[in-house]
């Protein structure tokens, strides 16, 4: 174990970046997946391509981007294109390796919720955001992870509206679907990683040091599996920490 | 033949109330002055068409403008829920159509080039399908599979901002360029608000940059600052403050009222309202130049 203290947010934006290969192209949400993708860049995987929904290809940011669309963004990219380029040259023709969901619901087959709470859509009590290109990055890129604080709220048994597919449900229904990605292929949480298994359902394959799996069933909202070969997560280091602290995220931003 | 107008002029002959407008622009170039002019106008009944409605689509349902708002992100970018949009839809006061960005920009692509729909491949989320009776399917007639169709978007009005155009509203944008281009054309009015409005042979020096040729364009409006709080791509920056201001003014109706009172009904145009801007703010958007290389397209 180590001594470094660390927030769960902190947690959870390491363990994504090292989910992330040298060379993959990465479809970036702005907050915490994009510092996820900029400590990758920064430390294993140097040759990492961000693209934006926004139309932005091979970004470099020289300051921590506030929305989707920051300028920052911009300056010194590879290439700026259209939303109809974004979404059909890249992620439908399947040049996107990598996508960053996130929802206010995953349910059992890593479907996403990102629409309405309850089930009445006509008659939204609580009405969340919405897809924005999360539909699309969910069916099209080559895998998807979810970065999610490990609630029970967040992780009910089948969600209220399925605004982007996981395993939808159950094996064979993403290829029923023609959807050519491989899905939620890892959602990390600040209790572990959940992994879907071979019926598409997600099971406990990791957990974080000093968390039980315990834990991670009573914040999950079906009767969780737990790997047989459950592993622990390797430690946070000093050296990722303080990428993110001093260079990524100095004013606390998103790492609060 | 040049089509400079001012900004009053140009909602006051293009928009009538009960059209579908979109106001262009993704998080980049957001025709904030523009929607400020509808709101100052009163017009009613407007369909607003936006993939992120953004700030200037809550002032206008704050102010009462809308019927009905089509969208496929319903967010404060960057700081959280578009609280005045999402309270009027969960009140059941302002009708919606959803779609998620590919969708929405699908809508557009169909209607800018004159088909009736554009097919897209399945995303596995049948959710807003079902809800939403405008997606349907068609079988692919060379490989027998289904597709998802979304039907052209065909605004009333179509208003983008620019950073600069010539007289007839030839226009050059760089920077994020999103749904400019799609909207001008998918349009049956096209109104350009401009940071600059510069010589032809500026746009002709560089031609691989104009995104909107002048012949569709309705109305030239010359109004700097246009976008703020977004922000132009080379003249300002985005007022992150301003969009967290907002999510604190428009969770109550009061503070809403008080801000379109002092920053809408309260100026006469953008020039006022620029003016009133406090110097602290107009120094942190502020930008260093950084310019691309030169480019040569020779001479012949």
């Amino acid at each position: 174990m180590t001594d470094l203290t660390y927030s769960s947010v902190e947690l959870m934006i390491i363990h994504s970046s090292r989910l992330l290969r040298d060379g993959d192209v990465v479809f970036v949400g702005v907050g915490q997946p994009n510092l996820a993708c900029n400590l990758a860049k920064r430390t294993h995987a140097p040759n990492l391509t961000m693209i934006y929904e926004a139309g932005v290809i091979g970004a470099e940011p020289e300051r921590l981007p506030l929305s989707i669309g920051d300028p920052t963004l911009v300056t010194g990219s590879l290439s700026v294109v259209s939303m109809f380029d974004i979404f059909s040259l890249y992620l439908q023709k399947g040049n996107v390796d990598v996508g960053f969901l996130g929802g206010a619901q995953i349910d059992r087959y890593g479907n996403i919720n990102a629409t309405v709470i309850g089930s009445d859509y006509n008659h939204p009590k609580t009405r969340l955001p919405g897809s924005g290109g999360a539909q699309e990055i969910a069916a099209w890129a080559n895998r998807c992870y979810i970065m999610t604080p490990h609630q029970l709220r967040r992780f009910p048994e089948k969600v209220d509206f399925l605004t982007s597919a996981g395993y939808i449900d159950g094996k064979g229904a993403r290829e029923k679907a023609g959807l050519r990605g491989a899905g939620p292929v890892c959602v990390v949480t600040d209790l572990g990683m959940l992994e879907p298994d071979e019926n598409g359902e997600l099971v406990l394959t990791t957990l974080h040091p000093g968390k039980t799996a315990d834990q991670a069933k009573a914040n999950t909202g079906w009767d969780l599996k737990v790997s047989k070969d459950l592993k622990i997560s390797s430690d946070v280091t000093q050296i990722e920490l303080d990428i993110l602290r001093n260079e990524l995220d100095p004013s606390g931003i998103y790492l609060k | 033949m040049s089509k400079i107008t001012s900004l009053k002029n140009a909602i006051s002959a293009h928009v009538q109330d009960g059209d579908l407008i979109y106001l262009a622009g993704f998080t980049h170039l957001i025709p904030f002055a523009a929607g400020h002019e509808i709101i100052r106008q009163k017009k009613k009944d407007l369909t607003l068409a936006r993939a992120t409605p953004d700030l200037v689509y809550d002032q206008l349902v704050a102010a009462g403008c809308a019927k009905k708002i089509i969208f496929s992100y319903m967010g404060n970018p960057g700081v959280g829920s578009l609280r005045i949009v999402r309270k009027a839809i969960e009140k059941g006061v302002l009708d919606w159509e959803e779609y998620s960005h590919f969708g929405m920009i699908s809508r557009l692509q169909a209607g800018a080039t004159g088909l009736p729909f554009m097919p897209m491949n399945q995303t596995g989320a049948t959710s807003l399908e079902q809800a939403n009776p405008n997606i349907k399917r068609i079988t692919d007639p060379y490989s027998g599979k289904e597709l998802i169709t979304v039907p052209a978007l065909n605004p009333d009005v179509a208003i983008v901002h620019v950073q600069r155009c010539d007289a007839e509203g030839n226009s050059h944008i760089w920077g994020i360029i999103g749904e400019q281009k799609e909207v001008a054309f998918a349009s049956k009015k096209v109104i350009v608000t401009t940071e600059e409005i510069v010589d032809d042979s500026v746009i002709r020096s560089d031609p691989n940059r104009t995104l909107i040729p002048g012949f569709i364009v309705d109305a030239v409006c010359l109004v700097p600052h246009a976008a703020h709080p977004s922000y132009a791509q080379g003249y300002y920056d985005r007022d992150n403050h301003l969009y967290i201001e907002w999510d604190k003014i428009s969770e109550s109706e009061e503070l809403t009222a008080k801000y379109l009172e002092e920053w809408v009904y309260g100026v006469a145009d953008r020039e006022e309202y620029w003016q009133k801007l406090d110097d602290q703010t107009k120094q942190t958007l502020k930008i260093e130049d950084k310019f691309s290389a030169q480019t040569n397209y020779g001479k012949y």
